[in-house]
């Protein structure tokens, strides 16, 4: 991946109504990969794209493009396109003068507007479908044609804000893949907005992980998943056990009333930490004294695996595995320490409301 | 259902037939009798003697349309873009004038524009002569312009709400500038607004004898004005009356028919 720096934000605040959406955001976008704003409503991540696109003017902080400060750029001059929510189709033009529109206000002779055209009706899987008014296309159909009409003016960086969150599972999986493949072939930034983490991981090079207007963490799928950096974003990326233990010293860590190896250094002795344990981590064994003993309260079939939750001295784990066992039986639970995750008690930029959320989500799991 | 929906369009039918079907028959019956009943073209010959009465007033009335459609149009859209609250606010001071009587406000404009009136009485008390304004052409088409202006504006901005800022924001993104915007996105998709504010201005505009009668005095007298005379005047004949409406009524059908043709496709082809 190259690494050059294609959009840079610095200190971005923005405020609607007395109210900070985004809290001195601070973010580099590398040119030519596909980055995820990924996180809950409300969160900022739409926010931070419509900065990028020029939408929204920051009340604070400064917005680079090329190394070029773009504050007060209007969108029309901005060499980025947006693949808006819900499309935003010219409902008075068809599917090609839509995709044309880009073209036309640049006087592009006749000859080659249709050539692109068709060119890019053919990218996205449309070709026929020129004549056809927008309003008689499937939502698919539709969010394709959005996607040619943003690329046909071979912008430098494409903004999607949640292009996906109107279609169904099976066609959802498919755009997805589609999408990645475009952003390869085209070779140009995307910038992708979501809530849906499974999206993020899938088609991501980096997310970006957001939440109440600030940025918890920043890196590659495999990274945040398995290295969350708190636990907003430890339950926000897929399912979690967290669990509060204390940081004896490096490498070695007390919670559920045990003592565990870990990989974890760097904190204080003593230190007060959160403990993440992914579901599908966790080993069913006849219990010991070495492992956490519990009883099995309830298994339920999810497809690829059982679903079970194991009540132990009131903590409720959840385990995901591809053997049931009984609802009631007595098990133990391994881990090994590759799969224990410590995190920091606040979140590393020191902002409290973070903590706040994970009140809720601890509220709704356990 | 349809048992159901029949009963329910009954007292609508009825309504129809009473005062859109028999009053529209009674016209035609009317313009093509005499005072006997019996049938004669002379009605419409005589009528189409006014031709000159009748272009004159068709003229007022696509002046004063258009005036109407200049001032309304950024209006409008203005209005659409505010937040809620001033929505309703300008949408309101619009509506205010409505809310008093049309006479009342065809007065008022009498007594601002006589020889003796607000403004000339302004000009004297500061040394400059007066100016002839009431009895003029440009009086009654203020007058128009004036009563029927929130006719042209709130077509115009209830459609204009129902435009998506996406939309906009989506042709900005794609390289419009604030022109090409309004050129190739507002203008389009609002263009029923401007048939229908076009048809609530011009048609009344068109027929009015009130505005015409009250501040354009004799010299002004318009094809509303004479068929009010073959009702209410003294020249009281119904046939000669019903045969001036007929014609007027054409003329309203064709010249809306002409406008229509010009479909959504056709105006942007023009314009681009």
């Amino acid at each position: 991946m190259d690494s050059g720096v294609i959009v840079k934000l610095q200190d971005i605040v923005v405020q609607f109504d007395d109210e900070q959406v985004l809290k001195k955001i601070n973010l580099d976008i590398k040119d030519k990969e596909f980055i995820t704003l990924l996180g809950p409503s409300g969160c900022g991540k739409t926010t931070t794209l419509r900065i990028i696109g020029g939408f929204v003017k920051p009340d604070e902080g400064k917005v680079y493009f090329d190394g070029k400060l773009i504050n007060g750029i209007p969108p029309f001059k901005r060499q980025v396109n947006t693949v808006f929510q819900k499309y935003a189709l010219f409902p008075h033009l068809n599917v090609f003068e839509n995709i044309a529109f880009g073209l036309r206000l640049k006087n592009t002779p006749e000859k080659e507007i249709r050539s692109r055209v068709l060119e890019m009706l053919e990218m996205v899987n449309l070709e026929g479908f020129g004549a056809k008014n927008v309003d008689y296309l499937s939502g698919g159909q539709q969010q394709r044609v959005a996607i040619a009409r943003a690329l046909i003016n071979h912008p430098r960086m494409l903004l999607l804000d949640e292009p996906l969150g109107a279609l169904d599972l099976q066609l959802r999986k498919e755009m997805q893949i589609e999408l990645k493949k475009m952003q390869q072939q085209l070779n140009i930034t995307f910038v992708y907005v979501t809530h849906d983490q499974e999206e993020a991981l899938t088609m991501s090079d980096r997310v970006v992980v957001m939440n109440g207007g600030i940025i918890n963490q920043i890196g590659i799928p495999e990274h945040i998943y398995n290295e969350p950096i708190n636990a907003f974003v430890a339950k926000f990326i897929g399912e979690s056990n967290i669990i509060e233990g204390i940081m004896h010293d490096d490498l070695d860590v007390e919670f559920a009333g045990k003592r565990f190896v870990c990989l974890d250094k760097g904190f204080a002795k003593k230190e007060l930490i959160d403990v993440v344990i992914r579901p599908e981590d966790i080993h069913l064994m006849e219990p010991t004294d070495e492992t956490i003993n519990g009883t099995v309260e309830t298994v339920t079939f999810k497809g690829v695996h059982f679903e079970m939750i194991v009540d132990s001295f009131g903590y409720k784990w959840k385990i995901h595995s591809t053997k049931s066992v009984a609802a009631g039986s007595v098990v133990g639970l391994t881990l090994t320490p590759e799969d224990i995750h410590i995190m920091k008690k606040v979140d590393s930029t020191g902002v409290k409301n973070v903590s706040t959320e994970e009140d809720e989500v601890d509220d709704e799991t356990f | 259902m349809t048992k159901r929906s029949k009963v329910a369009a009954f007292p609508y039918i009825i309504w129809i037939v009473l005062f859109t079907i028999i009053p529209l028959t009674l016209v035609f019956v009317f313009a093509f009798t005499d005072k006997s009943l019996h049938f004669t073209w002379d009605n419409l010959t005589n009528a189409s003697k006014y031709m000159p009465v009748l272009i004159k007033s068709i003229y007022l009335a696509v002046l004063a349309t258009v005036i109407c459609l200049v001032i309304a149009y950024p209006l409008a859209y203005i209005m659409s873009r505010k937040n809620g609250n001033s929505q309703r606010m300008m949408v309101m001071l619009v509506m205010l004038p409505m809310w008093m009587n049309f006479l009342l406000r065809t007065y008022a404009w009498m007594t601002i524009l006589e020889n003796n009136g607000l403004i000339n009485t302004f000009l004297q008390s500061i040394g400059l002569s007066k100016i002839q304004m009431i009895n003029t052409q440009g009086a009654v088409v203020l007058g128009m312009v004036y009563n029927y202006l929130p006719f042209m504006i709130l077509p115009l901005y209830s459609i204009m709400t129902k435009i998506d800022n996406r939309i906009i924001e989506a042709a900005q993104d794609l390289g419009a500038g604030s022109l090409h915007v309004l050129r190739r996105i507002i203008f389009p998709l609002s263009f029923p607004g401007i048939t229908t504010g076009i048809t609530m201005t011009f048609v009344p505009a068109v027929s009015t004898f009130v505005i015409s009668g009250m501040l354009g005095g004799s010299n002004n007298f318009l094809i509303g004005d004479l068929i009010e005379q073959q009702f209410l005047g003294n020249e009281y004949n119904l046939n000669y009356g019903a045969a001036t409406s007929l014609l007027l009524m054409i003329v309203v059908l064709i010249s809306m028919g002409i406008f229509n043709q010009f479909d959504n496709a056709e105006l942007e082809e023009t314009l681009i």
